[in-house]
This record gives structure tokens, sequence and C-alpha cells, in this order.
């Protein structure tokens, strides 16, 4: 009886184990069987069209993506590295156990509220919409991601580097940039690859920031495209074709987070020898 | 995560041998890079504190009891919305964290050694599916399946409960709370099994010693000595699911509805903030603000606890190891 009670249980945690694995199988699935027969050249080099007009696509949506990656980049790195080195190198016990507390809390508030920040912070003063607002936006989501993961790998750089550069007299910025953040560049490019897999295909920070274009962005100032975006509009609008599209650039955008998360596994290859 | 400390002696040595402005200014940018998390949570709390300003003003604590949202009269409360937020969230923990919980049992003590990996791996891969792709798939092919098939089922075998009645429109509460369901089960999955690895492997030998079943081992030896850190696993699931907009946005009808039956459209803090905010303006972007703010404030709370939960038990456990 309790061989037959364990038996069913473990059956029960296979089938739990098969379930929480199904819908990646079933979104996949559908992506594919939806989404690639509508991509084409087209896709990749024209600009939106009404619905029906053939040779429609959403190139300057992916080249929007691509830019406010850039832009979200450009804040979230730098003070997210900087932000890890201090968590590693130079913080005391207690004010490292706050900091990595709030970065953890702020990584689980919604990204909705992050576009209204920048929402309050850029667009009301500007009085419009910005690629820098959406910039600015998917920057406060990579932030607190870049410097959780930069703190754990500074930290598996041997002490004995640092103690070796700062014997030879080089002063202890120095030791910093010179020693322990090559050593850990592997470790810290697999985060902001891991934090900008997770900021490609946010859309809701960027509805009322990025707004969205259905032409090229030629000023950071005005409103950009963005594949999520492009997404959200097509699948929500009452044609066939839109939805065909809206498809189409899905299983791009999927494609994309896919590429930057086998870029991870390319990059933390080594890490991950040397952790376990 | 793994405990992290890296001794602070070397930065003492250097700083005693003298004028190191470098150093300083170095020290201070990288305190001013770890502050940032700090500032920008309070830059967000003022933010959204001033952009609600005048819905504050105007409506004062009426706003949370009102159950009128309608931009023609200028009229705003939040309880609709706190409404669907609250059941949307507790649908997506109901199926959610049973299945996460077995999915990690499976993933730590039952699955063949070389199939963990790959088996993490694959469900890492469903938590980097966009919000945006869920709420796709969910128009296109959720809601048809649920409003020919599944709901006129359950409508048909439990329509005595007044969950199930009134009419089938595919959109609604109940299936938002489906797609939020799936988009938690990689969180509560991947902490889960953070949880359960943290657990002695002395712990399972012992009841394995008494005779225990491979099922007794996990119920005893298991689940009892991680149950906390379960519970900030599902606590920590809560707080995503109480912020997921995109995918809800798309299948819960938009609708500010308060009504018994889960077939009915509804509208979630995040989803209305989704839908209206582009477009709003003087005091009913200020009641969007609000919003915000109550969202913004409840994730805040649950995530704070969700931390304490599942930090208690993984520094115990490393504070024993060392």
């Amino acid at each position: 009886m309790r061989k037959f009670k364990s038996l069913a249980m473990n059956a029960l945690c296979i089938a739990c184990a098969l379930l929480v694995m199904l819908p990646l199988v079933v979104v996949l699935f559908y992506l594919i069987s939806k989404g690639a027969s509508s991509i084409n050249w087209a896709f990749f080099t024209s600009l939106p069209h009404g619905p029906n007009t053939p040779g429609a696509g959403m190139a300057n949506a992916i080249v929007g993506t691509l830019i406010l990656l850039l832009l979200a980049s450009l804040v979230g790195v730098p003070a997210g590295i900087l932000g890890g080195v201090y968590l590693s190198e130079y913080g005391g016990e207690r004010m490292n156990r706050w900091i990595r507390f709030w970065a953890d809390v702020l990584n689980g508030v919604p990204s909705i509220v992050w576009g209204m920040l920048a929402y309050a912070l850029v667009v009301l003063p500007m009085k419009g919409f910005s690629a820098w607002a959406g910039g600015l936006a998917l920057g406060f989501i990579m932030l607190p991601l870049v410097l959780r993961t930069t703190e754990e790998v500074l930290v598996l750089v041997p002490r004995s580097y640092r103690e070796a550069a700062l014997a030879l007299g080089l002063p202890q910025w120095k030791t910093i940039m010179m020693i322990v953040l090559p050593t850990a560049m592997r470790g810290i490019i697999t985060g902001i690859l891991l934090a900008m897999g997770r900021i490609a295909g946010e859309t809701a920070p960027l509805l009322f920031t990025a707004l969205g274009n259905d032409y090229w962005n030629k000023n950071l100032a005005k409103p950009i495209a963005a594949l999520p975006l492009q997404i959200f509009k097509y699948a929500i609008s009452g044609f066939d074709d839109w939805h065909r599209q809206a498809w189409a650039g899905a299983l791009v955008l999927v494609a994309m987070t896919f590429c930057l998360s086998l870029g991870v596994r390319i990059f933390s290859a080594g890490r991950f020898q040397k952790n376990t | 995560m793994t405990s992290n400390s890296v001794p602070t002696t070397p930065a003492r040595m250097t700083n005693s041998s003298g004028s190191r402005g470098a150093d300083r200014l170095f020290h201070l940018l990288c305190l001013a890079g770890a502050l940032t998390v700090g500032v920008l949570l309070l830059l967000v709390l003022v933010e959204l504190i001033k952009g609600s300003h005048l819905s504050m003003a105007k409506f004062g604590w009426k706003f949370f009891t009102s159950t009128t949202w309608d931009p023609n009269i200028d009229e705003y409360g939040a309880l609709p919305f706190i409404f669907g937020t609250i059941v949307t969230s507790i649908i997506a923990l109901l199926i959610a964290v049973p299945l996460s919980v077995g999915a990690a049992i499976y993933l730590t003590d039952l699955a063949p050694m070389w199939l963990r990996q790959p088996l993490t791996s694959i469900i890492e891969m469903l938590a980097a599916v966009p919000s945006v792709i869920w709420g796709l798939w969910g128009i296109f092919v959720l809601v048809p399946a649920l409003r020919t098939t599944v709901y006129p089922a359950l409508q048909k075998s439990l329509g005595f409960l007044p969950f199930f009645k009134g009419p089938i429109l595919g959109v609604g509460i109940l299936t938002a709370g489906i797609i939020v369901a799936i988009m938690i089960l990689p969180i509560v999955t991947s902490v889960s099994r953070e949880v359960l690895r943290s657990v002695p492997n002395l712990q399972r030998e012992a009841a394995y010693a008494l005779g225990a079943t491979r099922w007794e081992v996990t119920r005893i030896a298991v689940l009892s000595y991680a149950r906390r850190g379960l519970f900030g696993a599902a606590v920590l699931g809560l707080g995503r699911a109480l912020g997921e907009t995109m995918a809800v946005t798309m299948v819960i009808g938009n609708q500010p509805n308060i009504s018994s039956s889960l077939f009915s459209s509804s509208d979630t803090l995040a989803s209305v903030i989704a839908n209206q905010f582009p477009e709003a303006s003087g005091i009913m972007l200020s009641s969007l603000f609000q919003l915000g703010l109550v969202l913004l404030g409840v994730t805040i709370l649950v995530n704070i606890i969700a931390q304490i939960m599942i930090h208690a038990l993984t520094t115990a456990e490393t504070r024993r190891v060392a």
C-alpha cells in the first residue's frame, strides 16, 4: 500500500513536470506553424502597410527594438556594474544585505510601473512620447538585474588575484578595472545578455513611452517602433492579414530572445565549469 | 542564490597608504551605482504619489470603495480593478503552485541525473517567452478552445455554482487567470527547486534509513522542512501575477465589472493602465497614476514578504553548513 502510494505520487510529480513544460511546446508549435509562412524578405526590409497590402514588413520595429535595447543598456549597464562592484569589493555585510534585498524587491516591481515613471520623468516634461523615454523605462528594469549578476560573478574571482595586484602596488581602483573586471568579463556579459533577453519582449512599459511608429525613427526625441508594440497592435486589430503578421513578428521576437539566451549559454560555459 | 561575501580587508590596506584621490572617487562612484537601487525606488514612489495628487484630493478614500469608472462623468473608483487583480491572481496561484511544486520535486528528487539540467533549461526558456506572445496565443488559440469546448463543459457539469453561470465569451477573468498561471509557472518552479535543493541530504538519508518510501521521504523530510521557502516561492509568484499586464489585457475583456461569474469580462490594475493611460489626461490620468501607486505598493509589500520567507530558509541553511 505504501509502495503504491509512493509510486502514484511519483507519477503525479512527473505529470506536473510535463504539464509545466507543455505550454512551451504548444506555443512554439503555434509560432512556427502560424508565423513561419508569413516571414519573407519583405518582412525584414519593409515598413508596415495597411492591411492586405502585399510587401509589408516590420523592419522599423526590429531596428527600433535594437535601438531601445541599446538605450536601455546605456542606462542599466554602467550603474548596474558599478553597483555590483560596490557590493563585491567595497560594501560591508549589513549594507550589502540591504542593497541586495532592495534590488530583489525592485526586480519584482511590475514593468508597467517603470513605464509610468519614465512617463513622469521624460514624456511629461518633453511634452511628447520618445525613444528616450522607452529606453529609460527598459533601463530601469535592467539595472537591478545587471547589478545582481555582476556581484555574483565578481565574488567568484579568487581573492588571491586582488591581493597579488595590491601587493604590486596597484591602487584598488586599478586592481578592479584591470584585474577583477576583466577576469569576470565573461560572466558580466552573460548577465547583460540575460537582462537584455528579459527586456527585449517587454511591451507594457513602452505603451506610453516609446508609443510605436509606422515609419523610421530619425530622431530619438520622437516616438519609435518596437517589435512587441507592433505585435500587440496587430494582434488586437480586426484584420486577418495583420494577425498573420503578428504571428510572424512573434516568431522573430522569440527567435531574438532565444538567441540571447543561447548567447548566454555560450558565454557562461566557462563560468559554470568553475562553479561546480 | 549562493551566499556571497568577499572580505573587505584589501580595501583597508590601500586606504591607509594615503592620498589616493582616484581611489576615493572610484569608491564613491561604485557607491552611487549601488545606491541607485534605493534612489529608483524612492523616485518611483515620489513620482506616482505626485501623479495621483489630483485624484487623491478629489476622491479621497472613496477611491478604493467606489465601483464606478466612467470617463464620461469623470468619476473614478479602483474597486473593480482591485477585484479583478485579486481574482486573476488567486486563480493563477491555484493552478500554478501545485504544478510548480510537483515539477520542482521531480527536478530535485526524482528525475534521473542526466535529465535534470536539460529540463531546468526548458523551464527557463518558458520564462523567456514575452508576455505579449502569450497574449497573442491566448487570443487566437486559448480563447477559442476555451469558448467552444472547455467552458461549455464546465458550465454543464458545475453550472449550479455561481462561478460558472452566465454567458460564455471566451475572454474573461478565468481565461486571464489561466494565462497568468502559465506565465508564473517558471518562476515558481525555479524558486521552489532552489528551496528544495537547499534541504540538506542528511534529512533525506535519515528518512530513508527509517524505511520510508520515496514519497514519504519527500513528504516528511523534504516538504515539511522546506514549507516556508515554498510558501515564499508562491508569494513571489503572486507578486508576478499581480503585475502581469500585456497577456491579461489581451484576454480579460477589459470591462470594469464585479461579477461572481468567472466567465465574465473584467479588468485588472495593470491592464486598465495599459489600456487607458496613453490617451488619458487630467483627473483620469491622475486616477490611473493612483492605480499604479496601489499596484506598486502591493507588489513591493508582497515581494518583501517573499524575499524574507525565501532567504530565511536559505541563509539559515548556509549558516548551518558554515
